[in-house]
């Protein structure tokens, strides 16, 4: 029985697969034993693998217990990070830059021509589950590769509207 | 750097606005401005809350920085120079203030917090007339917070006071900051009430309308209303609050700063029970029993009845047909002309320890029962011992004080009947039954030494067999170690059957660790009642009476011919429920003095007197340090309704008595003032012999019950919005899960709880927090009205 384990005895901490706890665990290892909760950004990450791409109230609750840690303090961090879902989600997450180097070099319009392809807004998920459209991106680091956007966390710069069909029409 | 000699390392001089001052290193420049008088505007700041230097307002020039710094998370440095006012300080807070307005809505005129927010106060000095935002403001959701905290969520400046309150003081987060941004919200993130014990003062510390009191709202202006200076009338920490009245009623209740006592703050209880003043069985006229029914009378009718029926039962029965309970709720005025007018009749039978059943050396008992360190010290203590408390719920700012002192290190040590909830880290603690707290002080006693050849011989007798668990010794060694040591009694050990035999180990302890030893009385009386002489066996001025009258539990179980309730309700304040109830209806004359009158109260009172409530009297109240804190009348009572002295007063006249002709209620406080004044919280002889040991000779299913939060009293018990809370549930049965499965209740939703004659129906609940051996059935609550002693045997069936 590791640490962790051991003081995750109450509360909803059992909704985290084994694997889960064992992957958390890996990230309580590198911080001081009495701030558990650094590995909170982590241990979400890991929470929302678990569920298929975003995190249930249920398992924001099991990671707080699990790091003992107030619950509304997880939801904070839940609730701050874009990279982070607390709403059901589609099967891939495409995320379009529109801050200012991207702004400047057309994102405004491939986010525009991205909505109507799908017929969805940002925010919204298509009815097939396919795609899910997140919410303000802000900057992801690439502005020499303006417009860009991150498709389940991978970079594509440089966008265009052919481009942007070719990567999106190729997703399962 | 100077050479004076009175200078210390640790301080420097820093100019604010041109004039120099002392602060010490480290120390903000807002709080050495703020020591000084000089005002620097803010919202996120908050004197007794950690620094989150968020809100900007506080933004000083300081000379030699590139920009405009916050007040409130600057340290001063020597030779700092300051400017709270300069062309760059007031540009910088006036920018953050158009910044603050953007997306607040200009809807003061229907905000509650109108006339007292801190927001509309500083836009009025640094905000401008015309707003240059033209962009739709945001607008956020609002949430239920549960009874007693309403919200206004757009209007919130994400100052994030109330998450900080809620996680620092009161120990429990709540509230968080959710979402990033402009989106970002003070919320629950799930709906949920927020449940802290000391929730109501996220509404003080909230500089603008987003919370709100639920129970104020929409009701009255700040500027209307009338503030007095009150003290709390709940728990024996003797809270200073304050009083808001409009035309005679009392619209709300707030703190009042007292840093000895409760610091800035006060609990839900202190805050929110005046809404019991206006329950609708308030007595508004004497009433007087004639045949079946319960006529109004005129007063002089019915205090002629009284005075009639207090003479008939002394003639018939002798001086010890007569009794009185009196609440510990009660003024001190009450309780000292109570003791008057029952000794003046030649009785002792006069008692306000209605929760207790064990009486035994009381004789020896100090004249008043008292913390033995102030309040303050509480939070400064490195060890403390609670025996048979849940303090967080029965004195909240106790437990505010001893969280603050376990945050900072000390060991907070329990001996508990049920595996209460702390909002602060728990060294050690031992859940057990009666018997088993008997056995668990015991060990700690005999850890530390106790019952060795300097002992008294049933010490060394009851002792001898006694070999300290590990826990137990834990507990005696932190006690030990710590150079500031403490050991209090809480309200279960003072209803505990063997709660003489518990203080007297407890005193032990206290001596052989090196200790002060203290009780947390269990109301706002308490105290006080000692010192006025309602107890049998002692006089005003703790002058022992004998043959000594008799106590709560005497007068229960065989009841006097004639029986006052002064503000008692028997089926919920006293220790034995049922009992208390047969006794009121079983006394041939049967006189209720009091607030209200319940259902229950018209059945067996032959006279009810209504007497002003707390707020609508003047008195004086003393609280757990021994403090005498006396506080005026605020409001109208209702009705024919006056003030319980004056009642007494004219009762005492009438019965002829001596020196019944006070002008006011300072002059009865002034008379006991002479007689107790200079009384303290010495113990009188030895702690106390160790005797019989009832709790260990029960074996079966023991009951445990104490008085929930919100049920103490009959003036919480009708505070509606209190009511609501989940602090405030009905009864329920709760049982270890092994205790289920022996007794076969393990599939059980519902119980019959038996105690004697005594009995009711209960939803069970299987919680591990019950010891085995034990029921948890919470006392003074509708769905246990009818049952027997609060801890005291049970036995419990599935219900037909």
């Amino acid at each position: 029985m590791t640490q962790s384990e051991q003081t995750a005895t109450g509360g909803r901490a059992a909704a985290l697969t084994p694997a889960s706890r064992k992957a958390i665990d890996l990230w309580v290892a590198k911080y001081p034993r009495e701030q558990r909760q650094s590995a909170v950004l982590s241990a979400l990450t890991i929470a929302q693998e678990q569920n298929g791409g975003w995190l249930t109230t249920e398992l924001m609750d099991a990671v707080a217990d699990y790091l003992g840690m107030p619950r509304v303090s997880v939801y904070e961090v839940a609730s701050f990070y874009s990279m982070l879902d607390t709403r059901p989600v589609g099967r891939h997450k495409v995320s379009i830059c529109n801050n200012i180097s991207c702004m400047l070099c057309g994102g405004d319009e491939i986010i525009r021509y991205v909505e109507r392809k799908l017929g969805i807004r940002l925010g919204d998920t298509t009815p097939d589950g396919r795609i899910t459209l997140k919410v303000e991106e802000e900057c992801l680091a690439a502005c020499a590769g303006a417009p860009m956007m991150t498709v389940d966390g991978h970079y594509h710069e440089h966008l265009t509207p052919e481009k942007v069909d070719a990567i999106l029409d190729a997703l399962e | 750097m100077s050479a004076k000699p009175e200078i210390h390392d640790d301080q420097v001089t820093v100019e604010i606005d041109g004039v120099a001052y002392r602060a010490r290193k480290g120390e903000m420049i807002i709080r050495v401005a703020d020591a000084a008088g000089v005002v620097i505007p803010r919202f996120c700041y908050h004197p007794k809350l950690p620094v989150a230097a968020n809100c900007r307002m506080c933004l000083v020039e300081v000379e030699r920085a590139p920009k405009p710094l916050p007040a409130c998370a600057t340290p001063v440095t020597d030779g700092m120079k300051v400017f709270t006012r300069s062309p760059r300080a007031i540009a910088a807070q006036k920018a953050v203030m158009e910044f603050l307005l953007i997306n607040h809505p200009l809807d003061c005129p229907i905000c509650d917090q109108g006339g007292e927010c801190e927001l509309q106060d500083l836009s009025l000095g640094f905000g401008s007339s015309v707003s240059r935002f033209a962009e739709k403001k945001r607008v956020v959701a609002d949430h239920d917070l549960g009874p007693l905290i309403a919200t206004d969520m757009t209007r919130c400046i994400h100052c994030t006071r109330c998450i900080r309150f809620l996680e620092v003081i009161a120990g429990q987060k709540e509230l968080g900051g959710i979402g990033r941004g402009e989106h970002m919200r003070i919320d629950t993130y799930v709906e949920r009430a927020i449940g802290s014990e000391m929730s109501g003062n996220v509404i003080d510390v909230c500089p603008v309308g987003a919370l709100t009191s639920k129970p104020f709202r929409f009701t009255a202006r700040a500027w209307e209303l009338r503030e007095y200076a009150a003290v709390a009338p709940h728990d024996s920490m003797g809270s200073h609050i304050a009083l808001h009245t409009r035309g005679g009623r009392v619209m709300r209740v707030v703190p009042r700063e007292e840093e000895s006592i409760n610091e800035v703050w006060i609990s839900d209880r202190d805050r929110y029970s005046y809404q019991g003043l206006y329950a609708a069985d308030r007595l508004t006229a004497p009433m007087v029993r004639r045949g079946d029914r319960l006529e109004p009378v005129e007063w002089d009718v019915a205090l002629e009845a009284v005075a009639d029926g207090l003479r008939r039962a002394v003639t018939e029965g002798g001086p010890d047909a007569i009794g009185v309970l009196v609440s510990p709720t009660a003024t001190l005025e009450e309780l000292y002309l109570l003791n008057r007018l029952v000794r003046g009749l030649g009785s002792s039978n006069i008692d306000h320890r209605l929760r207790q059943t064990d009486f035994r050396n009381q004789e020896q008992a100090p004249a008043f029962p008292s913390l033995g360190l102030p309040i303050e010290a509480l939070e400064r203590v490195d060890a403390a011992l609670l025996v048979g408390s849940n303090v967080r719920h029965e004195q909240p700012i106790a437990a505010h004080r001893l969280r603050k002192a376990a945050l900072a290190g000390a060991k907070v040590l329990f001996v508990n009947p049920l595996d209460f909830e702390f909002h602060f880290p728990v060294a050690e603690r031992i859940v057990a039954d009666p018997a088993g707290m008997v056995r668990a002080v015991a060990g700690i006693a005999k850890a530390l030494g106790a019952g060795g050849a300097g002992d008294t011989p049933a010490a060394r007798d009851f002792l001898k067999e006694i070999r300290p668990a590990p826990a137990e010794r834990a507990i005696a060694q932190a006690l030990r170690e710590g150079e500031r040591a403490s050991v209090l009694l809480g309200a279960l050990a003072a209803a505990h059957p063997d709660y003489s035999l518990l203080r007297a180990l407890a005193m032990r302890i206290a001596a052989a660790a090196g200790a002060t030893f203290g009780e947390l009385p269990e109301a706002a009386n308490s105290a006080g009642a000692w010192i006025a002489g309602a107890v049998p066996h002692r006089d005003a001025g703790a002058v022992p009476v004998l043959p000594a009258g008799r106590d709560a539990r005497a007068m229960i179980e065989s009841p006097p011919q004639a029986l006052v309730l002064f503000n008692v309700e028997p089926e919920f304040d006293c220790h034995d429920a049922a009992a208390a109830r047969r006794a009121a209806h079983a006394s041939a004359f049967t006189v209720v003095m009091g607030s209200y009158g319940s259902e229950a109260a018209r059945e067996y009172a032959d006279v009810l007197l209504p007497v002003a409530a707390f707020a609508e009297t003047s008195g004086t109240f003393v609280n757990a340090e021994g403090r005498w804190q006396g506080f005026r009348g605020a409001a109208t009572p209702p009705g024919e309704a006056r003030p319980g002295w004056k009642v007494l007063r004219v009762l005492g006249n009438l019965l002829g008595l001596p020196g019944f002709d006070y002008a006011d209620s300072a002059q009865v406080c002034d008379e006991l003032r002479a007689k107790a004044g200079g009384l303290t919280a010495e113990w009188r002889g030895e702690p106390g012999d160790i005797d019989i040991v009832e709790s260990a000779r029960v074996t079966g299913l023991f009951r445990i019950g104490e008085a929930p939060i919100y049920r103490t009293d009959p003036l919480v018990r009708r505070a509606s919005a209190l009511q609501k809370t989940e602090l405030a549930r009905d009864a329920v049965c709760r049982i270890a899960p092994k205790e289920a499965a022996r007794l076969g209740l393990a599939d059980a939703a519902r119980v019959e709880v038996m105690q004697g004659e005594a009995h009711a129906v209960l939803p069970l609940v299987v919680d591990e927090r019950v010891p085995e051996g034990c029921a948890w059935i919470p006392a003074a609550t509708p769905g246990s009205a009818a049952l027997g002693p609060s801890i005291g045997p049970v036995s419990l069936r599935v219900a037909p």
